[in-house]
């Protein structure tokens, strides 16, 4: 690259972001100068405009398409083969269960994890050092995070030293060293084990505000009557966060469906781990199966898709109550 | 009030400027570079252009995309054409998404004839011009021209080629124990067990693991067993599907390499158990035999720059220095040499005469000497005088690709659907080595074999 080069480039971002700037500023002035009758009605299709536009072309058409595509031969024709290949093959059905198990189990975990810690440490002293220690994985990266695990995890023959730390705990007991992520069905919970790492954060940071939101009036009422600690906790701090427990579970279950790098930087999705997220982008960008890939993606959607309903149903009823 | 504001502005006018001097100090402005004595009567015949530009992308990166700007930095100043070539790791995954969408570049280098009839395919793919194409038929043996067609039409000469299927070794230690290059496979089957006989180390070691392309070393292996074992004219319809893949031929190939990558007597020296090989990096897989705990190692001729991680050349790799390698033989000692390999296709996006003369210079002897002669690759170009290659071992390679006897085939997944060659063969692979049994992976593989 050139001076030249670089100074052009420089300036076409210069270029840029003026163009949008003066778009921006011509739409709000003359948006403020639009007739008195109906003001309203220009006020909002000049707000709303640019959003709609860029959701219609970032993600309806996408969407769109990418449904058509699910059904089609890589040539065009139409079929089904794309979903009896992704229901009847025994590896992608393997894709399949995998992703229910991860859905099942890290949202369980992660959640409840999360919510003893925040309960144990809640009015606790030094409670905002408990706190940043276990958000801490949130904002390490999943790529990040797979690569640190990689190494617990790591494998050396019997004879040598072991450097995982998982391995050299076996060994330092007697045990003969696993190859952690070749093992099936083991391999898949302990991948599952890094996503709840990273996860029981926000869990937990989530959880622990919304226990503070409860009235100390009511638990001191509840001490009054004589309960001890778990009753308290299941009869009265349960009910009175479960819009948050809500929201955390489905948040952790939307992002468990959506996870990707962590299966691709441990095992790219060999000896059974892989799941529906991974197999999409591996059969549409590396098989050139985009039939496939399409397919998978559609299927992922209607996995989503219930969790995103109830979420949204149990916030509205919510809002109701209040 | 009035001071403080106009020193904030002065703070930042000071910080932009130096923010562009360093900016500018990190371009080196390469450009600049004087294009005086250079001889142009070779490029003549591409006539000269004022102006034109043409975009370059492929997989090739860092020191060889260095010596691939090189190779045409004469071209670019006799005739005025500006090459720009971008290189990405991500470019194979990518290529047909950005033609699809029309931003594809001018020229793409595609590293497998499967992806050339792809794009071809999708109809976005400019058919070789004349020259390029009596280029490739004076240059060029048949086999390779054939990689560069789709459906009777020729899109694309090819660029560079590597030779897969070497066996490495370490001279000394065969002239101190006196073991023999083995002529035929049996020979190697009894090489390798007398070494796994003398008890001091496993024969083979073996690294499969390459990121998600983890497997793909062992596809190598069975391709070069399914052209010995069983011929070119099997071999050609196995790759495209003539007969299935867990046809009793292919898994006979299997079996044969199964007797070393799935034998505890035989894998992995100086890494471990059967069970490592998925996890060893094939960049770093060979190196257990320069510390004697291994004894041979199954690589493509590109393997020898790996033999120095670090850079340098404290190990020599000849005939008599540290590491050497010979071709995996043939299945009987009379059997005609064949090999199996790789290369380039340099196909056109657009339809323009720039372009043209761009791609007729890279299918010319020209171009073949002159990137061979910056070292490290080879060329199946018959124009390529064996002796520009930078190491012996790539001069014996230049010669066996220009040997007319040489029965040569491209890299068996390369040509495969992508649901195959890069997804189901190299995870077969992995459950392969990992325990699965023969018949059951080439059932798994077989039922992946995309319909249309």
């Amino acid at each position: 690259m050139t001076t030249a080069d670089l100074l052009g480039k420089i300036l076409q971002v210069v270029m840029g972001l003026a163009v949008f700037a003066a778009i921006v500023g011509l739409l709000i002035f003359f948006i403020d100068k639009a007739p008195k009758k109906g003001r309203d009605y220009w006020q909002l299709v000049g707000f709303l405009a640019p959003a709609l536009i860029l959701v219609t072309v970032g993600l309806i058409y996408p969407a769109i398409r990418t449904s058509i595509l699910a059904f089609q031969t890589s040539s065009g024709a139409w079929t089904f083969d794309n979903f009896i290949w992704a229901f009847t093959q025994p590896a992608a059905i393997r894709t399949l269960i995998n992703t229910v198990i991860w859905v099942l189990l890290v949202p369980t975990f992660a959640t409840a994890v999360g919510l003893a810690y925040a309960v144990f440490i809640d009015r606790s002293r030094g409670e905002r050092f408990y706190k940043a220690v276990l958000f801490m994985p949130i904002a390490i990266s999943f790529v990040g995070a797979s690569v640190i695990w990689k190494f617990v995890y790591e494998y050396r023959s019997g004879d040598r030293e072991q450097i995982g730390l998982l391995n050299a705990i076996v060994v330092a007991f007697g045990g003969e060293p696993v190859q952690w992520l070749q093992t099936d069905p083991i391999n898949t919970i302990l991948l599952i084990v890094v996503m709840i790492w990273v996860q029981t954060g926000f869990a937990m940071v989530v959880l622990s505000a919304a226990i503070k939101g409860i009235a100390t009036e009511q638990l001191e009422a509840a001490q009054l009557d004589g309960t001890n600690g778990w009753q308290r906790f299941t009869n009265v701090i349960v009910p009175g966060i479960r819009g948050s427990l809500v929201v955390v579970l489905t948040t952790i279950s939307i992002a468990t469906l959506k996870v990707f790098d962590i299966v691709r930087t441990m095992t790219a999705g060999n000896f059974n781990t892989s799941i529906v997220a991974n197999e999409m982008y591996t059969q549409a960008f590396r098989a050139s199966e985009i039939g496939r890939g399409s397919a998978l993606a559609l299927i992922l959607f209607v996995m989503v898709l219930p969790i995103v309903i109830y979420n949204v149903n149990v916030l509205r009823k919510q809002r109701e109550i209040r | 009030m009035r001071n403080t504001r106009h020193r904030r502005w002065t703070a930042s006018i000071v910080a932009a400027a130096a923010l562009g001097l360093t900016l500018t100090a990190c371009t080196g402005d390469i450009a600049e570079e004087d294009a005086g004595d250079v001889d142009c009567s070779d490029y003549e015949t591409y006539g000269t252009f004022d102006g034109a530009e043409v975009t370059v992308a492929g997989t090739i990166l860092d020191l060889e995309a260095d010596n691939l700007n090189k190779s045409w930095a004469d071209f670019e100043s006799c005739t005025g054409i500006s090459v720009e070539y971008q290189g990405s790791s991500e470019f194979e995954a990518q290529i047909a998404v950005l033609a699809e969408g029309g931003n594809a570049p001018d020229v793409g280098i595609v590293p497998q004839p499967g992806l050339l009839g792809r794009l071809a395919a999708g109809g976005w793919l400019i058919p070789a011009s004349e020259p390029v194409e009596a280029n490739v038929d004076e240059f060029w043996s048949e086999d390779w021209k054939q990689y560069g067609t789709y459906e009777d039409t020729f899109y694309a000469a090819p660029l560079m080629a590597s030779i897969k299927g070497y066996v490495w070794y370490s001279p000394a230690e065969f002239e101190e124990k006196g073991y023999e290059i083995p002529k035929t496979l049996d020979e190697l089957t009894e090489l390798s067990e007398t070494i796994a006989a003398e008890g001091d180390h496993k024969p083979w070691c073996v690294g499969l693991e390459s990121g998600e392309a983890t497997g793909w070393p062992g596809t190598d292996w069975v391709e070069d067993y399914m052209l010995r074992l069983n011929g070119p004219d099997a071999y050609d319809q196995w790759v495209t599907h003539e007969i299935p893949f867990n046809d009793p031929q292919v898994a006979a190939a299997f079996d044969a390499v199964g007797g070393y990558l799935k034998n505890e007597d035989m894998v992995n020296g100086g890494i471990g158990d059967v069970s490592t090989q998925v996890t060893e990096a094939f960049q770093t897989a060979g190196l257990p035999i320069v510390d004697g705990e291994c004894s041979l190692h199954h690589q493509a001729s590109f393997y020898e720059t790996f033999w120095n991680p670090d850079g340098g050349d404290e190990v020599t790799v000849a005939s008599d220095g540290d590491v050497f390698g010979f071709l995996l033989p043939p299945a009987s000692a009379d059997d005609p040499l064949s090999v199996t390999g790789g290369g380039e296709f340099p196909v056109a996006f657009r339809d323009a005469e720039e372009v043209e003369a761009f791609r007729a210079y890279l299918s010319s002897d020209t171009w073949a000497n002159n990137r061979v002669s910056l070292g490290g690759v080879i060329s199946a170009n018959k124009g390529v005088d064996p002796q520009n290659a930078s190491s012996e071992l790539l001069t014996q390679s230049i010669e066996i690709l220009q040997d007319p006897e040489t029965t040569f085939r491209f890299d068996g997944s390369d040509l495969m659907p992508g649901a195959v060659g890069t997804d189901s063969f190299w995870k077969g692979i992995v459950a392969w080595v990992g325990g699965e049994d023969t018949a059951q992976v080439l059932d798994t593989i077989e039922a992946s074999w995309p319909s249309s």
